[in-house]
């Protein structure tokens, strides 16, 4: 199947509208994406978050794909287990021949991955269920109310990192998850953003197909939680990628690669644009463009360059 | 959009919801401030305004671009900001 979108859109969507995601949330984008990446019939799993709570809000469901949610944390031990179950039940004829290549899938805020399902997501990997892991990255429990997590940003005012005379916001710098995930040897990982859909469809084609268990690292950028107008993540995301504040990164078979905006920049092909143009046009880092706090930018500046020279040189650049 | 809500007898086995995708049936256009109006002798049917729609409210018809779908529409203006050819106007949403 190619991917082109003359063809996609006479296929069925697997989120319908109607659900209650923030207007211009751009997660519905994200599960399209991946959903829409192969014709497997898939079974989704979903740990608790905005993606959750919003899109089956009782007596509606906007979900087209089987879909299970069990508790916050342990989305990827409900998914594997009901892999195992499929393969068990599948050795004794129980499965019709139609569901026999079904994949199955997670879906997990940054919550539910960075933090709170981070062991079961390990227990998982380990065990080597057949499965892809998908975390959409926003950067906060931002269904609760902004709360900082462990992928915040160096310097983002939350409710629980508030700016104030003494605080310039998040002091710690973000959880390198796609390294931890990595360590686990699995045979595919991966990092992308939903504006360069192409990218991020075959990536999540690749992920699917690939036996074994997978991850994918979606950045998500958050309406309320950086307080950026509604239309305006695609051309957010970009500027990330463009900063490499968010790297395209992919993993495949202990290799480590750049695609995208990413490759082009680590072959001198695009400039690397500053990360004050990534912090300039949300809201949770206002704080940072006072004379007060100018500092801070360096700081942010020199975490985001740690970061990139250190993928860059694991890509071999 | 209220409805008489079902009471226990009527409700399926264990509150499951049978249907798949009903959300289709809960209408969020009335969130919306502005609205998308497209001009669709400008639109040159890259379908970009639907791979980025959150809210599946691009309407398709025979392969090609057909406006959009205002009872799911949530109005948040991705489309009309990410439109090449900016044939996608929002306007204030009048009651």
């Amino acid at each position: 199947m190619a991917l082109t979108l003359k063809d996609l859109i006479n296929k069925q969507i697997p989120l319908n509208g109607g659900h209650r995601m923030c207007g211009g949330c751009p997660v519905p984008v994200i599960v399209k994406q991946v959903l829409m990446s192969t014709d497997h019939p898939k079974i989704i799993g979903n740990a608790t978050g905005c993606l959750e709570v919003a899109t089956t809000i009782y007596p509606y469901t906007a979900w087209n794909h089987p879909w299970i949610h069990n508790a916050f944390e342990n989305v990827a031990a409900t998914v594997s287990g009901i892999e195992a179950a499929h393969n068990a039940l599948s050795r004794i004829g129980e499965v019709p021949e139609h569901n026999k290549d079904a994949k199955f899938i997670a879906f997990a805020g940054d919550g539910g991955t960075y933090d709170i399902g981070l062991q079961s997501l390990s227990g998982a990997l380990e065990r080597g269920h057949n499965m892809l892991y998908v975390c959409y990255d926003n950067e906060g429990y931002m269904n609760t109310g902004i709360q900082r997590s462990s992928a915040t940003p160096i310097g983002a005012n939350t409710t629980t990192t508030p700016i104030g005379s003494e605080s310039y916001g998040k002091t710690q710098s973000r959880k390198d998850l796609l390294s931890i995930v990595a360590a686990h040897h699995i045979p595919y990982a991966a990092s992308t953003s939903p504006h360069n859909w192409m990218d991020a469809m075959k990536k999540s084609k690749k992920a699917i197909e690939t036996q074994g268990p997978t991850f994918l690292l979606y950045f998500a950028p958050c309406i309320p939680g950086w307080k950026i107008p509604s239309d305006v993540w695609k051309k957010l995301s970009e500027t990330a990628v463009k900063t490499c504040f968010w790297p395209l990164i992919e993993f495949e078979d202990g290799k480590w690669s750049l695609t995208g905006e990413s490759k082009l920049i680590a072959e001198g092909k695009m400039p690397k644009i500053p990360v004050e143009e990534f912090l300039k046009s949300q809201g949770r880092f206002k704080h940072l463009f006072t004379d007060k706090n100018k500092h801070v930018i360096e700081i942010i500046q020199k975490d985001v360059d740690k970061s990139w020279n250190y993928y860059k040189g694991l890509a071999g650049y | 959009m209220t409805e008489t809500k079902k009471g226990w007898k009527d409700l399926p086995i264990g509150g499951n919801i049978l249907e798949a995708g009903n959300s289709q049936h809960y209408f969020t256009g009335t969130w919306r401030t502005y609205k998308p109006i497209t001009d669709l002798d400008k639109c040159i049917n890259c379908l970009q305004c639907w791979m980025f729609c959150p809210d599946n409210s691009i309407v398709i018809k025979d392969g090609k671009m057909d406006g959009q779908d205002y009872d799911h529409c949530k109005g948040c203006g991705v489309c009309a900001a990410i439109c090449p050819v900016k044939a996608i106007d929002m306007i204030k949403e009048e009651k």
